[in-house]
């Protein structure tokens, strides 16, 4: 019997140990996700929960060096302004490590959500718990959340448009889309698509 | 007298210029042609994803260059596909190559509707660069992520 409790113990450690190393399979559309409680730019800790009247979120993983994630932070903006009415705000994580890539520590976070005005919470995923456990492998990678009774279901995976470059030549606006399709209470259509974009950069293990 | 320095100095910066490598822009197809070709014996072909603003990217380029470098292109050639805007090819790709010598083919992917083929390339590729494609002998193997020299040369010990 305690040799059984022990095994079962090893086993669960291994689980857990493989669980918190590096990028693993995440969540798939369908699935529900994890609340979090992360620190903001403003030093204080945000999560899901707290947003009593939310419909569901805009979860994006971004960060301050990716040059795809500056080319986005535009357009994240305007996402917000527009759905944040509507029921869907966004919050912004930053899902990578300030050793690693010190452009992306909390004070160089700071700066960068002040010079843009970001007008969402900018988190930051110190333990990248939240980010293994989502499955985000890229920045920008988004994640729409829709609230139901069950808690957070995850309706769409990937990009914000088809168009880095030019948000007014992306003829496939995938975030707008799946909102406005959600909003009309519909499924989203394309559930989920994927872009270039910077690798995590994971704590040294 | 003027007219003449200025000749020589925009003679010296062509020439210059014609020793790097041309760095040839592609679309899609081509590259979808370069992975699909069969290539005569067992020749490897390694397709590494990358671009200047890519700090990993560029930290394993060396490995690349060398891999290259150890290797006549009959038996192993490794093509650096550049996701660079193609706006910046002169006042940056072109430059970085010729300031690295890299030696290896590079080609420039103008495209920006990622979706349309990134699954085609390969369906694990989350769209992160870096990312490697090696292809010999009708196998393939793709990985996501920066590799270190080692695990780039235990990647190609298993297509040899």
């Amino acid at each position: 019997m305690k040799t059984m409790r022990m095994f079962l113990m090893a086993l669960m450690a291994v689980v857990l140990f493989s669980a918190a190393n590096g990028p693993g399979e995440g969540y798939k559309v369908g699935d529900y996700a994890t609340d979090f409680s992360l620190r903001n730019i403003d030093g204080k800790k945000v999560s899901l929960a707290q947003y009593k009247d939310a419909k569901g979120f805009i979860v994006v993983f971004t960060c301050n060096h990716c040059p795809y994630a500056k080319m986005y932070e535009d357009r994240i903006i305007e996402l917000h302004k527009t759905y944040a009415d509507k029921g869907y705000p966004v919050i912004a994580i930053n899902p990578n490590d300030g050793d690693k890539q010190p452009e992306d520590s909390f004070e160089n976070m700071q700066k960068r959500a002040k010079e843009k005005g970001f007008p969402f919470p900018y988190l930051h995923d110190a333990s990248q718990e939240i980010t293994t456990a989502y499955g985000a492998s890229r920045t920008p990678h988004v994640y729409l959340l829709n609230k139901d009774k069950k808690g957070y279901k995850v309706e769409y995976i990937g990009a914000i448009d088809n168009n880095h470059k030019d948000a007014d030549k992306a003829d496939q606006k995938y975030v707008e889309d799946a909102l406005g399709q959600l909003l009309a209470g519909k499924k989203p259509k394309t559930t989920s698509t994927k872009a270039i974009g910077c690798t995590i950069k994971w704590k040294e293990a | 007298m003027k007219y003449i320095l200025c000749f020589s100095f925009l003679f010296l910066l062509t020439f210059s210029a014609a020793l790097a490598q041309e760095v040839e822009v592609i679309k899609y197809p081509q590259l979808e042609k370069l992975i699909k070709e069969k290539e005569k014996g067992g020749k490897v072909k390694v397709i590494n994803f990358w671009a200047t603003w890519c700090a990993p990217c560029v930290k394993e380029l060396p490995h690349f260059e060398a891999l290259q470098q150890a290797h006549p292109t009959s038996e192993l050639e490794v093509y650096l596909i550049s996701f660079d805007d193609v706006e910046k090819l002169e006042n940056r790709v072109k430059p970085f190559i010729k300031k690295r010598n890299i030696k290896s083919t590079v080609k420039l992917l103008d495209e920006t509707d990622y979706n349309a083929f990134i699954d085609k390339v390969d369906p694990a590729w989350s769209g992160a660069i870096p990312a490697t494609l090696v292809i010999a002998k009708g196998k393939r193997k793709f990985v996501e992520g920066e590799l270190s020299e080692a695990e780039l040369d235990k990647l190609i010990q298993e297509f040899k």
